[in-house]
């Protein structure tokens, strides 16, 4: 009997969202004493900042450039290399339940596995997973939750807010007090909320097993991605109004414009609603008009779907322990990629490589039975060496295809494995909108080159100092004084930059 | 008004005509269109069903056999606005290029349809391009 492995993915969460992490608004117990146990990172980031290509990095090791998905709406295909398949054949029972995303949601042909497994009944094997039950932010769509909630619980299919409009755009629509967009009061009970949805179904199939079955499941909530419509009853868990405005957010119009305006002109052109370059955000909403206190309202039901992750994973270990594996299960926590939450005037995501998209909550309590010791791991970290690291728990050989590493236990296995830097990467075309960055973080310092596209000529870039300008307000890419730092860091960038999958895969839906 | 075009093509190792009298006959569209599960014309009205349940109803605008090209509207309120059309185009060397275009606002369901149109004009190039099946009768 070897370590059982349990990975609990949100979607775009923020670092600062957790208590482990310096988080005061949404209480995480669980999670913090999940953190104190193992290992902290504080530097983890993604190889992408949206759903799609962030997941098909998890599951295959692979950087964007190398799996292909390099946009939201690209298909990982089926038969791409998959760190659960890898766990399969070694003789672990797989699971992944709640929201996968590796294949478009808007498929009205359902000619995509994902969309087609419950209407046919079938509950896997998809991509490794002997087990797979699928999820995303509301009832629509044709997934698992959504054919139980309709099949259990109608009345509630119309209580969640509407993600996407009527011309299926993202959902400009405000609410709650402060008509914030994306904002509901989701009159649903808490028992049928998919956050509770995704913990019973987990304990359900952990229920399911042999006490001595090795396991491998991805447990995989939807929140707190946007829209922000916890159960109504939840929401007074915290009053808005008592909210603080988060560092990043300068309540002075002045002040906002003046560090957008230092920035690539897409930032700028996209707060005052001159170009949305890409399908995340809503298309017809202007960030400029984002108010202070719709941030703090966004801001706390954003917490309260943290607190509701927390104690959902409190019961799935509650329910590990309650089968004597508590002392055997590797726990893995962490998100696809973060949410710019008011920084710079801003909500949603997008091509801005800064900390709200890309410093990454994770938190890996190895199984105590280990005996491992606790850290905190400051060098830099990718998602991408999230299944390497998976392989090792289970004593299998990494695969040659994975191209990240098993993730470092404090910061001296970090310096002698070489752990200098993590790559993130941008490609997006909308419409004939292309966006294109390549990121490098490396020595306190995160370095994004644009190549060219609709509104970039290839010349522009962004260089922050994290240590000084932790809010990377001050772009000191034209920085005489930081030249030499600059070069060496693009040049370092392009040495470990995988070279873009060719040829370029097909985007078959916005998302 | 947000009207978005997405264009796909294709190149298919056989003579146009043969592509033709598949790609440009509407009541065999589920033969080809992976995701269309069935399909009924009466007159120059189409409706096909979806794998995922939905029905969507069509008015067809051109069938030209001598300009192989089939052009359709989807009429489903959703759209405020649609044109999906496909040409056949004779490369003269015994092989064709099959264009499949759609046109439609809300610009989203412009992405969304083009990607099953995509995959149908790889799935045509399969069916177009496998070796010749025997039949019962030994025909070919």
């Amino acid at each position: 009997m070897g370590r059982k492995i349990l990975f609990v993915t949100t979607d775009q969460q923020r670092y600062d969202t957790l208590g482990c992490n310096g988080g005061t608004l949404a209480r995480t117990p669980v999670i913090d004493a999940l953190a104190a146990a193992g290992h902290r990172y504080e530097r983890a980031h993604p190889q992408s900042v949206v759903c799609m290509p962030s997941r098909s990095t998890m599951i295959t090791g692979q950087y964007p450039s190398t799996h292909g998905v390099w946009m939201n709406g690209v298909a990982l295909p089926a038969d791409a290399p998959s760190v659960a398949s890898e766990l399969h054949d070694a003789g672990y029972r797989t699971a992944l339940i709640g929201k996968p995303h590796f294949e478009p949601f808007l498929d009205p042909f359902a000619r995509f596995p994902e969309n087609r497994f419950a209407r046919d009944g079938m509950v896997g094997v998809h991509r490794g997973f002997e087990h797979f039950e699928a999820a995303t932010h509301g009832a629509q769509g044709q997934l698992h939750y959504a054919r139980w909630l309709a099949a259990n619980h109608p009345e509630a299919i119309g209580m969640f807010y509407p993600v996407l409009d009527g011309a299926l755009e993202v959902n400009s629509l405000g609410g709650g007090d402060t008509g914030a967009p994306q904002v509901h009061d989701n009159a649903i009970n808490r028992e049928w909320y998919h956050t509770d949805w995704v913990a019973d179904r987990t304990i359900s199939w952990l229920d399911s097993l042999n006490a001595t079955d090795d396991w491998f499941c991805w447990m995989s909530f939807p929140d707190p991605h946007h829209p922000w419509d916890p159960p109504a009853s939840e929401i007074g868990r915290i009053d808005w109004r008592d909210v603080p405005l988060p560092a990043g957010y300068h309540e002075d119009a002045a002040t906002r414009e003046a560090v957008l305006d230092a920035k690539p002109r897409h930032w700028r052109a996209w707060y005052d609603g001159r170009l949305v370059s890409n399908y995340e955000a809503p298309y017809s909403w202007v960030p400029a008009t984002l108010t202070a206190d719709q941030v703090r309202e966004i801001n706390a039901r954003n917490a309260v779907e943290c607190e509701l992750i927390d104690e959902a994973l409190g019961r799935v270990m509650a329910a590990i322990a309650a089968r004597g594996w508590d002392d055997d299960v590797d726990v893995v926590f962490t998100t696809d990629h973060g949410e710019l939450q008011g920084d710079f005037g801003l909500m949603f995501k997008g091509p801005y490589h800064v900390d709200g998209l890309m410093r990454l909550p994770l938190i890996w309590r190895p199984a105590p039975s280990t005996a491992s010791a606790p850290s905190t791991v400051t060098k830099p970290v990718g998602i991408v060496d999230l299944a390497p690291t998976f392989c090792t728990i289970a004593g299998l050989p990494v695969p040659p295809w994975m191209e990240g590493k098993p993730l470092p236990t404090d910061d001296a296995d970090a310096q002698t494995r070489g752990f200098e830097r993590v790559l993130t990467e941008w490609d997006s075309e909308l419409f004939g909108v292309g966006v294109h960055l390549r990121t490098i973080t490396r020595d306190g310092f995160v370095c994004t080159t644009y190549q060219p596209g609709y509104a970039h000529d290839g010349t522009e870039g962004e260089l922050y100092d994290l240590t000084l300008d932790p809010l990377q307000e001050v772009n000191r890419w034209d920085d005489p004084s930081l030249a030499s730092l600059r070069s060496d860091l693009i040049a370092d960038l392009w040495d470990h930059q995988p070279p873009m999958h060719a040829p370029l895969r097909r985007v078959e839906a916005p998302v | 008004m947000t009207l978005g075009s997405v264009r796909h093509e294709i190149r298919i190792n056989r003579p146009a005509a043969d592509v033709w009298a598949l790609a440009g006959d509407p009541s065999r569209l589920h033969d080809w269109f992976p995701g269309v599960v069935s399909c009924t014309v009466d007159g120059n009205q189409r409706v096909i069903v979806l794998g995922s349940g939905m029905s969507m109803p069509e008015e067809i605008l051109v069938n030209d056999s001598i300009q192989r090209r089939f052009q359709y509207r989807i009429t489903t309120p959703i759209f405020r606005y649609h044109r999906g059309m496909i040409d056949v185009i004779d490369l003269g060397d015994q092989t064709c290029l099959v264009v499949y275009s759609t046109e439609a606002d809300p610009r989203t369901m412009a992405l969304t349809i083009a990607g099953g149109c995509a995959g149908a004009l790889d799935e045509l190039k399969r069916q177009m391009e496998q070796p010749a099946q025997s039949t019962e009768n030994g025909a070919s």
